[in-house]
């Protein structure tokens, strides 16, 4: 019973942790599936975000805002500064780059993650900034049925509260609104979806924004568990695994994939690690990742890829 | 905020912040490896920036060693070995007699550095990490792992809590567990712990975490299950703010965690909040606080505007570097005298750290009194001190709460000859004999 009980808790943990590693993996689908390009800087991104926030955040209540005023300010006021990095990444990096290859373009998006990584800490400073939007402590559950019970840390249901909501969204966006089509056709083919007449640089705007917007919800719940620093941006390498699990297009793809991930990782990290020497979780996920690549190449939920030769 | 952050960084990429940039021949050239980017910056920063007062206040208040300039100039090594090796082969050459000595603050960049430092003459100073076993002079003769190793850490750490338990006797079935970062760093105190638990008969476990230690799910469940009655922390960066948080999730009691003296500093617990009130650390004998040596950097450094260090200026990590460069400098002031008031190369300087004796009296004259305690290093010693105390986090400041501690050679010394000697068959080096030594 207490192995069963220390197996559920760390499946559930893994779970959950899952999707808060698909909450950085998202930006990373969203430009992908309307641009073609792998974003590079997603990281760097949550990074800013999560800066912009947090500092304005801070500025706020030094001066005697109410707090739930601030936190409102806040977000505006990172929201802005995301819209304005996709403003600049669109006018300087992605414009200039139409019609070029994928290859290019993934370059490029390499160039913009070190710009972001050191302009934001030069802007915001480079220290640890506590952020505490969401609740951290833990539910311990069925104490009754198992000793010490299964422990449910808050923060990751909040975490899964919030992505769901964002799937949710995206989907209709996606699906249900006149710019997510035209995303979808720009995804298809740049020069198709230019010759009849959508704008080019207006969509590669709005998907930016998106996915800075995306950005700044995952710099909430990995700011409140790792405090705004440096680090979050190798939530990127976290990502990554889940995106070839769950396919580089797909919104739900991404919520799977990092559910796997999780769980896999966990679960591999807590019953095999001791044996192996331990400290296997982080690229226990990419095994899990090859073992789908060599089966399904496009990812579980990605689109096949059939070109005409 | 921005705009310090812009002159700092202005400055580092000049490297003017810390000295006149002229390479002139009277000037001693010392190099700093340092990180002020990087996953490990919010730890880096504060040290570095302690480096450089220290020796900007050595150029301004005293015109240099004996009249001898201080010629300084940082390299970026963002923690990375290969930087840091890149970093001292830039740099060993630099001014008119090379590099005086090295400080890598990274165990892994030293692992690299230990066979070049060798052959380039020049020492190698790890105060408070690096090579465990190079505290014998005998076969490191380049190395200096000043004031503690983490073999000396991890008994000073052990008879903490055997104090905490009520006697060593109490130690006998206990579980400790150390939770460290998977790197040449978080690996060297297994040895000692492990022995350690064979003498006192406590269980043991070493729990990995991946760099840079941003997820520790894995490992916090498996402590919520296994129950260790301690957890030892030998963290770096975010993986010790992240450890705590954790630990709070899980609800294993802060109280009953000790960090290295490397997972205790203030970015090791501010950004956990009321969740780190209790962690505890062990002392590098030094802990945060403004002493002597603080005014004096405050009248001729900071005052002048010279300065780094601002908000970080008394924290912990500051503190040692304040404490690291004074060292380095006392060394070649012990070496002018016997090789002359003039800039002297980094095998001249490895004289003086071998020959280092800092007296009470001496360490008061220098302003550190209540900051270190007295330090006499030999060929047979090049740790030379190995005393510590712990502190423990209020929620607003660290706490000295225990009195000194002196690592038990009786039980590091085995471990230090057994290794030191394997590393000597391996690179077929014939240890020096030290009665001859002078």
């Amino acid at each position: 019973m207490v192995l069963l009980g220390q197996f559920l808790e760390v499946l559930v943990g893994g779970l959950l942790a899952g999707v808060l590693y698909s909450l950085v993996a998202l930006g990373f689908v969203l430009i992908f599936k309307a641009s073609g390009v792998f974003n590079f800087a997603q990281g760097a991104m949550v990074l800013l975000a999560g800066l912009a926030l947090v500092r304005s955040l801070d500025f706020l209540v030094a001066r005697g805002f109410p707090l739930w005023s601030s936190i409102i300010l806040a977000l505006c006021f990172a929201g802005v500064i995301m819209a304005i990095t996709a403003w600049l990444i669109e006018r300087f990096v992605l414009g200039p780059l139409v019609n070029q290859d994928g290859l290019t373009l993934f370059m490029s998006t390499i160039g913009a993650t070190f710009i972001l990584e050191g302009a934001s800490q030069m802007i915001f400073g480079s220290d640890v900034y506590p952020l505490r939007l969401f609740p951290t402590d833990a539910w311990f559950l069925f104490e009754g049925l198992f000793p010490g019970g299964i422990l449910v840390n808050k923060l990751d249901v909040w975490g899964g509260f919030i992505a769901g909501i964002l799937v949710a969204g995206l989907a209709v966006f996606f699906q249900r609104t006149k710019t997510g089509r035209a995303l979808r056709a720009v995804a298809d083919d740049h020069a198709a979806a230019q010759s009849v007449g959508i704008p080019i640089s207006w969509i590669w705007f709005v998907v930016w924004l998106v996915a800075g917007l995306v950005a700044l919800v995952a710099a909430t719940v990995w700011g409140t568990k790792l405090g705004v620093q440096f680090s979050i941006t190798f939530l990127a390498l976290k990502a990554l695994p889940v995106l070839i699990i769950g396919g580089f297009t797909s919104v739900p793809g991404a919520i799977v994939g990092g559910l796997i991930v999780g769980a896999g990782e966990k679960i591999a990290e807590v019953f095999l690690g001791p044996h192996i020497g331990g400290g296997i979780e982080y690229w226990f996920a990419y095994v899990l990742a090859l073992a789908v690549l060599l089966v399904r190449p496009q990812g579980l939920f990605g689109e096949r890829i059939i070109e005409r030769i | 905020m921005v705009r310090n952050t812009l002159v700092l960084a202005a400055a580092v990429l000049t490297g003017a912040a810390l000295a006149t940039p002229a390479a002139a021949q009277g000037e001693q050239f010392i190099p700093i490896l340092s990180y002020r980017t990087g996953a490990y910056a919010v730890n880096g920063v504060p040290y570095a920036n302690g480096v450089a007062d220290y020796y900007n206040l050595v150029n301004e208040r005293d015109g240099g060693i004996n009249g001898v300039k201080l010629l300084v100039e940082e390299c970026e090594t963002g923690y990375a070995t290969d930087k840091g090796v890149e970093c001292y082969e830039r740099l060993k050459g630099k001014g008119p007699t090379g590099a005086a000595f090295i400080n890598p603050l990274s165990t892994g960049i030293t692992f690299a550095l230990t066979e070049k430092t060798t052959t380039d003459k020049i020492p190698i100073i790890t105060m408070g990490y690096g090579r465990a076993d190079s505290k014998n002079g005998a076969v490191f003769m380049w190395n200096f792992p000043l004031l503690g190793t983490y073999w000396s850490a991890a008994d000073i750490a052990i008879q903490h809590v055997a104090k905490e338990l009520g006697g060593a006797d109490k130690l006998k079935g206990k579980k400790i567990s150390l939770l460290y970062h998977d790197s040449p760093y978080g690996k060297e105190p297994i040895p000692a712990l492990q022995a350690l638990a064979q003498k006192h008969g406590f269980e043991f476990t070493p729990i990995p975490v991946t760099h840079p230690g941003v997820e520790q799910k894995s490992q916090w469940l498996s402590i919520r299950q296994n129950k260790p009655d301690y957890v030892l922390v030998w963290g770096w960066g975010v993986m010790n703010g992240t450890a705590v948080k954790e630990a709070a999730a899980v609800a294993y009691p802060r109280d009953k965690m000790i960090g290295v003296w490397w997972s205790g500093a203030e970015p090791d617990v501010t950004p956990a909040g009321d969740q780190a009130v209790g962690y505890k650390a062990l002392m590098l004998q030094h802990g945060a606080g403004k002493f002597k040596v603080h005014e004096e950097i405050q009248k001729h450094v900071h005052a002048k505007g010279k300065g780094l260090g601002k908000d970080d200026f008394g924290q912990v990590l500051y503190n040692r570097g304040v404490v690291n460069a004074m060292l380095g400098v006392e060394a070649i002031r012990k070496a002018q005298e016997k090789f002359g008031k003039k800039p002297l190369t980094g095998e001249q300087v490895r004289w003086g750290l071998e020959n280092l004796n800092l007296t009470e009296a001496r360490i008061k004259e220098l302003g550190f009194e209540g900051v270190l305690k007295p330090v006499k290093i030999s060929c047979t010693d090049h740790e030379g001190a190995r005393d510590g105390r712990v502190q423990q986090w209020d929620g607003k400041a660290w706490k000295v709460i225990s009195g000194w501690y002196t690592a038990n050679q009786a039980t590091t010394e085995p471990l230090v000859k057994d290794i030191s000697a394997k590393y000597a068959a391996e690179k077929k080096i014939t240890p020096r004999d030290c009665s001859k030594e002078s």
